[in-house]
């Protein structure tokens, strides 16, 4: 798994309620025959005019804002469809990390294991952030710290955040999740013999 | 005396193999479904790590999100471009690592949420995932049932478990008797438009109340469905002698004196009478009406005889924005009632509401009726198992003479899955999701209930089931 410990950019500011992985990654595009990987389809509904040439009304087709490698969001960020081409497409087209008051709860976990960081802090210190950004026109940087598990907005001030511990370790030491529980495997045998003998028809 | 507890707590704490702190567990893993889309990806990041499932005779493969459901479908038929080499993907890492596989010429096929629990696949108490977000449905049985990502997904291949955060317990009380022609797809969306789409977040969803024990389990089923639209990533119904009844007999049901010992175990599972919620909801039944939804959220929903919403009565600028955004895209005027807004499709289907008694109640309003003018209407059964039961009651032959395309069963038009048949178009549907682009480019999609999507189609409008019926 792809490592994670700080990271210092851009953070763009699309602070929406409720945008869907349907939003993140539309349907379609979970369908094309991919040789450029999933940066192409981000946003794709948004970003895109219906001949696919960039819209640039829409913030990641201008600069400074294409580069960003922090997003900001509203609440439920990332909510619907389990499809995990939405991390893989923030991750892929450059974004390490995302913050918001709150997340859909798959996409959180899938978030973790594609190297990419979602933290939550109150929808005031997102607006700050976003404020302080907007004001700089995108020539500004958040840092996202998970080591410290501190962001730093553009004047100093900062916010304290809260990672889930077994995953904020794995993107620390970018382990391989499946190993780490195949470590355990003894626990994991004595958990089975037992329970098969109380729950029987599960087995 | 022990703690009181919540079904979700007793059902949690049996599954916990390692306290990984800060409330994370590491899981067992009861059942593993995997699909052609999602299920494809884990398989094949399985093989490519080298590694074997754990206990792959815990593990179902099915074939429901890319085949196409046109009668007379082939083995590798799809509408989408990808969509061959995903269903032999699936069928590939079936074969390879030994998984019993649910196959389009299967009397088992069907959309993996209605088949679990029709198969007996599924069970009370038990754990299940599924790289689907609608997992949650199954918890209609009275099971822990959630969706996960296909890396998670892989996890559950190699080991059988998985690491969770606990989340919240929170209890909705559906009180009171349902009115005539009020449906479990209203009570939902009831709920969502009061509480919020995220109101659910960070929380395990308890259905109680004495409408939702009235219900039938296919009901439930539906209630469950919608959970993750309500941001809830787990929805359940405890099991009570509804559940037991309905999973007796059942093929993968265990049978014998282990159906006793589990019915035992099934029984000590309902939450305790004093067990704390960390939030719970009251709902008035007897005040619910058939709803359908106006906008791109499933929260942005009204009662049949209500209006589409005017933003500029909202303050919150949050708020305001998702509407205007939302009345922008489905093209409505604030003001305009959602009776009687012209469509151009009318679809049942989908994981939530494609089930026998779904198809039946749609049928007893299309009976000896038509489909009005230009409307096009479809009905893709929610298993090939609920086709064919439909089939033996004449229930397709109503379909079809209404003016219904009666299809193979599969999740079809619910997501685009790369058919554009409904690209710019109006669509009732039964399904769960009114998201931008959700049933294909610009469509406009309103979410209601099987009985309000048949009587819409007949009247080429959306209508009030309640008013064709008298």
């Amino acid at each position: 798994m792809e490592q994670f410990v700080r990271v210092t950019g851009i953070a763009v500011p699309m602070l929406r309620i409720n945008v869907d992985t349907d939003q993140i990654v539309p349907g379609p595009e979970l369908l094309r025959v991919r040789t450029e990987g999933h940066a192409a389809s981000l946003f794709a509904g948004a970003r895109y005019r219906q001949d696919r040439e960039p819209n640039p009304e829409f913030i990641l087709n201008r600069e400074p804002w294409s580069r960003a490698q922090i997003l900001l969001a509203d609440r439920n960020f990332g909510c619907g469809s389990s499809r995990e081409a939405a991390p893989k497409a923030l991750r892929e087209y450059g974004f390490r990390a995302l913050i918001a008051p709150s997340f859909g709860g798959i996409f959180f976990n899938n978030c973790f294991r594609n190297g990419l960081l979602p933290v939550e802090l109150p929808i005031e210190a997102v607006r700050l952030l976003a404020g302080q950004m907007e004001a700089a026109q995108g020539n500004a940087a958040v840092t996202v710290d998970l080591e410290v598990q501190r962001v730093t907005a553009p004047d100093g001030t900062a916010f304290a955040f809260t990672a889930p511990a077994t995953l904020r370790r794995m993107l620390l030491e970018g382990v391989d999740e499946i190993d780490l529980t195949l470590s355990r495997g003894a626990e994991i045998a004595r958990f089975r013999s037992q329970d098969e003998a109380r729950r029987p028809w599960a087995y | 005396m022990a703690m009181p507890r919540t079904f979700f707590e007793k059902v949690w704490a049996d599954h916990v193999i390692a306290d990984l702190g800060e409330g994370n567990h590491l899981l067992q893993i009861d059942r593993l479904f995997l699909h052609d889309m999602s299920g494809s990806v884990a398989l094949r990041q399985l093989e490519k790590s080298g590694r074997l499932p754990a206990q792959p005779d815990l593990v179902f493969t099915i074939v429901d999100h890319v085949i196409a459901t046109e009668p007379g479908r082939g083995p590798e038929q799809s509408h989408a471009k990808s969509g061959a080499a995903m269903l032999r993907a699936a069928r590939h890492g079936a074969a390879k690592f030994g998984l019993r596989i649910f196959d389009v010429d299967d009397p088992r096929q069907g959309i993996v949420h209605v088949v679990a629990p029709e198969t007996g696949a599924a069970l009370p108490g038990l754990t299940l995932v599924c790289g689907d977000s609608h997992t949650c449905t199954i918890g209609g049985i009275g099971a822990l049932t959630w969706g996960v990502g296909s890396t998670e997904g892989e996890h559950v291949l190699a080991t059988q478990t998985l690491a969770q955060t606990k989340p919240k317990a929170m209890r909705i009380n559906f009180d009171g008797t349902l009115p005539a022609g009020v449906h479990a797809k209203d009570m939902i969306l009831h709920l969502i438009g009061k509480v919020g789409a995220n109101g659910g977040i960070g929380y395990a969803v308890e259905f109680a109340g004495s409408a939702v024990r009235a219900l039938p389990v296919e009901g439930r089923l539906t209630m469950c469905n919608m959970a993750i639209e309500f941001s809830a990533k787990y929805g359940f119904v405890p099991p009570d002698d509804t559940t037991i009844d309905y999973l007796h007999g059942r093929e993968f049901s265990p049978k014998g004196k282990a159906w006793d010992q589990a019915v035992a175990y099934w029984r000590s599972l309902p939450s305790d009478p004093d067990a704390a919620f960390d939030r719970e909801e009251t709902i008035d039944c007897a005040q619910i009406r058939p709803h359908v939804t106006w906008g791109t959220s499933p929260q942005q929903v009204v009662a049949i005889d209500g209006m589409v919403p005017d933003p500029s009565t909202v303050t919150d600028p949050g708020a305001r924005g998702l509407m205007e955004r939302a009345l922008d895209y489905v093209r409505l005027t604030p003001g305009t009632p959602i009776a009687g807004v012209p469509i151009d499709v009318a679809y049942i289907g989908s994981c939530t509401n494609a089930r026998l008694s779904d198809l039946r109640v749609a049928a007893a309003i299309l009976k000896g009726r038509k489909v009005a003018p230009g409307v096009e209407a479809i009905c893709v059964p929610g298993s090939t198992a609920v086709k064919v039961a439909a089939e033996a009651e004449g229930i397709d032959r109503i379909f079809r003479e209404a003016g219904f395309e009666w299809h193979e069963s599969g999740c079809a038009m619910c997501g685009h899955m790369g058919n554009d048949r409904l690209a710019d178009r109006r669509v009732v549907s039964t399904t769960n999701r009114n998201f931008e682009g959700r049933q294909g480019p610009r469509t406009r999609t309103h979410l209601a209930s099987p009985a309000t999507v048949a009587a819409s189609a007949v009247a080429g409008a959306i209508a009030d089931a309640r008013r064709l019926a008298s």
